[in-house]
């Protein structure tokens, strides 16, 4: 941190502005002028607040495949798929026995066992041949997205949230002072803010387990020479099924999120294969920060775009990912 | 190249008529959106088709029909693209396309470059498809999106007493042509419309959305219509919404009103308008609830048709009827059948259709309240049936020109 004020300190200081800027519009009261040149702070509120916990779902969907890029450099274009069949086995589970909590831990399970037979039958028969790989998956994504089209149908799936998390919260952010004197409160979903906290719970665990952990010392030797790695005697093997399970469970959790607070539907693999890209894309391939930050920026830019500037509210994330590729084309945090 | 391929027929037609006694086939091809967003819409718009087919069998004279079904997504290359390879590697002679808006108008110009063939459409109902520029070979049986929105306006205003409203919906052409009938007639009785919210078609994330609504109206009109009403109704329950609402014809419709999940619950009393009602007590309407239930499981189809199985029987009973009046003649580029289509009165299970002169449907709608039948099912109830109604609204062709075409902004909030 200290070094990055010291090498770029202009960089450093338009950062800090940036965020007392953000902070100030946050937890002010803001002035009626400011109001009426970009509307109602309400909206600016849960605007930020949509952004921050769609990002935490792009996180958990991309956090399983830049881990599995970063050790194995798999580009598993069938990820998406394994969002969707999560997110249908979370449906099943929680409509068949009526616990939220139980269909995100079948859910976890089953899709990590897609992914050990993924890695055991596919990518370990064609290891090191990136474009075979890179085929192959999109010729299963297609494959999963018609069986699981033939299972389920093309209706919309919606989980059912559990009771206790249904409704809007009333959060300390005073969002605007009637005429009486009398502040009001941001009202916001709880659902979303539970979404958002788990995300965060499974970002911290995941960079201490990578960080803090034996195991995670192997994956992270792993990312930078896997075959000095081999070499030393650990069985690669067992850590890569391991990871891409890791990964591949983390994706199936998503879909029961993306089932609860959006919907499941035949597309949405698609579409969160491509969110996870662009996420990847712009945070780095390979790094968990990367991915955490990738999908802060997607998450932010895909809802103020939506209240502020509806029309192009599509092209927004895109045009990110196209300026990080011409500055950056690494990724924001990537080590090299 | 054509005279290799008619040759190429030719033989094969004689290989065939040698080997069993000749049935001649009429191929017809029918589009619908079997992915993305709309998926549920095409799903039971082919339903509606298969309705028709068992009531009125497939049978024309000595001929038979064959049916080829293409996929589309809602976009309009999708639509281009299924009827261009339906036409050019299927061969068909008629086409039931397409379902959604943009996608009709796309079609209808792309049926200009193919005058030899005939269009019906399927279910889409973009102004613009019939009204500007119509193909001579382009039929619509269905009404359009401000057609089906007659009434809505006035019963909104007079008997519910909403005076401000904000809408929202997805950003195409088939809701902008409903926003453009709500608005019409709200405005034209004294309502205001002070906010219209236009969110991309396969929107997820509404939360955002629903937080820009404006308070200060006394309902919001939703224009969404499959995932997206799904999603929006979902997101609208978990941040608490409480207002009142109104319903363009996708969204009060069995496509929405039994989806799973209990978010459909906040619908419960939302007026709406379309070119149907699931409780409408006509008997030509009940048989044809009864032919549709009788002729799929319940767990494979939904407790009464939506709007596009009604719109595909109309256009399948339409096409069948009217090549039972030439016999299946399709000579002359299909002169003699294009004549039966634009004659052709349908006695339709939602009222009684006549074509006008751009081959656009005259029919009738229907005002609606979405009532809970006491075992957790939704159904819209009649509160209003209007016949009669035409592309102009009413309006005195001249007046209606000078509106302007359906759009994010047209028509402005005031009476014409």
């Amino acid at each position: 941190m200290s070094r990055f004020v010291e090498r770029h300190p202009a960089w450093a200081l338009i950062t800090i502005i940036a965020i007392a800027v953000l902070l100030w519009l946050v937890f002010a009261v803001w002035p009626p002028g400011l109001e009426e040149a970009i509307g109602r702070k309400r909206v600016f509120l849960n605007a930020v607040f949509n952004g921050v916990t769609l990002g935490g779902l792009y996180f958990l969907v991309a956090s399983g495949f830049t881990l599995i890029f970063g050790l194995m450099r798999n580009v598993n274009l069938a990820h998406g798929s394994l969002y969707l069949f999560g997110g249908y086995v979370g449906y099943a589970i929680s409509s068949a026995t009526g616990s939220w909590l139980l269909s995100f831990i079948v859910a976890f399970i089953l899709t990590a066992l897609v992914g050990v037979l993924l890695q055991v039958i596919v990518f370990r028969r064609m290891e090191g041949q990136d474009l075979r790989q890179t085929m192959v998956t999109i010729g299963l994504s297609i494959v999963f997205a018609d069986l699981m089209l033939w299972a389920c149908g093309g209706d919309f799936y919606q989980i059912q949230t559990p009771s206790w998390l249904i409704g809007p919260v009333d959060l300390p952010l005073i969002t605007a002072v009637k005429s009486s004197g009398e502040p009001v409160y941001l009202r916001y979903p709880m659902v979303r803010l539970v979404i958002f906290a788990a995300s965060v719970v499974i970002g911290v665990a995941m960079w201490l387990a990578l960080n803090r952990t034996r195991i995670g010392m192997i994956i992270r030797a792993g990312v930078d020479d896997r075959d000095i790695l081999a070499a030393t005697g650990v069985r690669i093997q067992l850590v890569f099924v391991l990871v891409f399970a890791f990964g591949a469970g983390l994706a199936g959790i998503a879909g029961v999120v993306g089932g609860t607070f959006q919907s499941l539907s035949p597309g949405e693999d698609i579409r969160f294969l491509l969110a996870s890209l662009v996420v990847v894309i712009v945070g780095g391939m390979g790094s968990i920060p990367g991915a955490a930050l990738g999908a802060l920026i997607i998450g932010l830019a895909e809802q103020l775009g939506s209240v502020y500037i509806p029309t192009y509210a599509i092209v927004v994330t895109f045009l990110i990912m196209v300026l990080v590729l011409a500055i950056r084309p690494q990724g924001l945090l990537a080590r090299r | 190249m054509s005279k290799c391929s008619i040759g190429l027929l030719a033989l094969s037609s004689l290989f065939l008529s040698g080997a069993a006694i000749a049935q001649e086939k009429i191929k017809v091809g029918v589009t619908a959106t079997l992915e993305g967003t709309y998926t549920v819409l095409g799903e039971d718009g082919m339903r509606g088709h298969q309705t028709a087919l068992n009531v009125l069998g497939k049978k024309i004279g000595d001929k038979e029909l064959e049916f080829i079904v293409a996929s589309t997504d809602a976009t309009p290359d999708s639509a281009v693209r299924a009827v261009r390879k339906l036409i050019e590697q299927d061969k068909v002679q008629i086409l039931l396309s397409p379902l959604s808006g943009d996608e009709g108008i796309a079609v209808k110009n792309f049926a200009k470059t193919h005058p030899e063939l005939t269009f019906i459409n399927a279910a889409s109902g973009a102004q613009e498809t019939t009204y500007v520029d119509p193909a001579p070979n382009f039929f619509r049986y269905n009404m359009d999106g401000a057609q089906w929105q007659v009434g809505l306006g006035k019963y909104a205003y007079d008997e519910k007493k909403y005076r401000k409203i904000a809408t929202v919906g997805e950003d195409y052409s088939f809701i902008y042509t409903q926003v453009f009938g709500l608005v019409l007639e709200f405005c034209g009785a004294g309502g205001q419309v002070t906010n219209r919210q236009w969110v991309p078609l396969g929107t997820k994330d509404f939360a955002s959305v629903i937080a820009a609504l404006p308070d200060d109206v006394d309902a919001i009109y939703l224009g969404l219509g499959g995932a997206d009403a799904v999603n929006f109704l979902n997101q609208y329950q978990q941040a608490g919404g409480k207002a009142h609402l109104m319903g363009g014809s996708i969204m009060i419709d069995q496509t929405i009103l039994s989806s799973k999940g209990n978010a459909k619950n906040a619908l419960i009393g939302t007026i709406a308008a379309s070119g149907q009602a699931d409780t409408w007590e006509d008997p030509g309407w009940q048989k044809f609830v009864k032919a549709y239930q009788d002729a799929f499981p319940p767990n494979k189809r939904f407790p009464s048709p939506s709007l596009l199985a009604t719109n595909y029987y109309g256009s399948t009973m339409a096409l069948i009827l009217a090549l039972r009046q030439v016999n299946g003649d399709l000579s002359n580029n299909q002169g003699k059948f294009r004549e039966a289509l634009a004659k052709i009165e349908l006695d339709a299970p939602n009222g009684k259709i006549k074509l006008d002169s751009n081959r656009q449907a005259i029919g009738t709608n229907f005002v609606t309240e979405v009532v809970d039948d006491g075992k957790g099912a939704l159904f819209s109830k009649v509160v209003k049936v209007i016949p009669n109604v035409n592309q102009t609204l009413g309006y005195d062709p001249a007046v209606f020109s000078k509106i302007g075409l359906p759009s994010r902004t047209v028509p402005e909030c005031k009476k014409y």
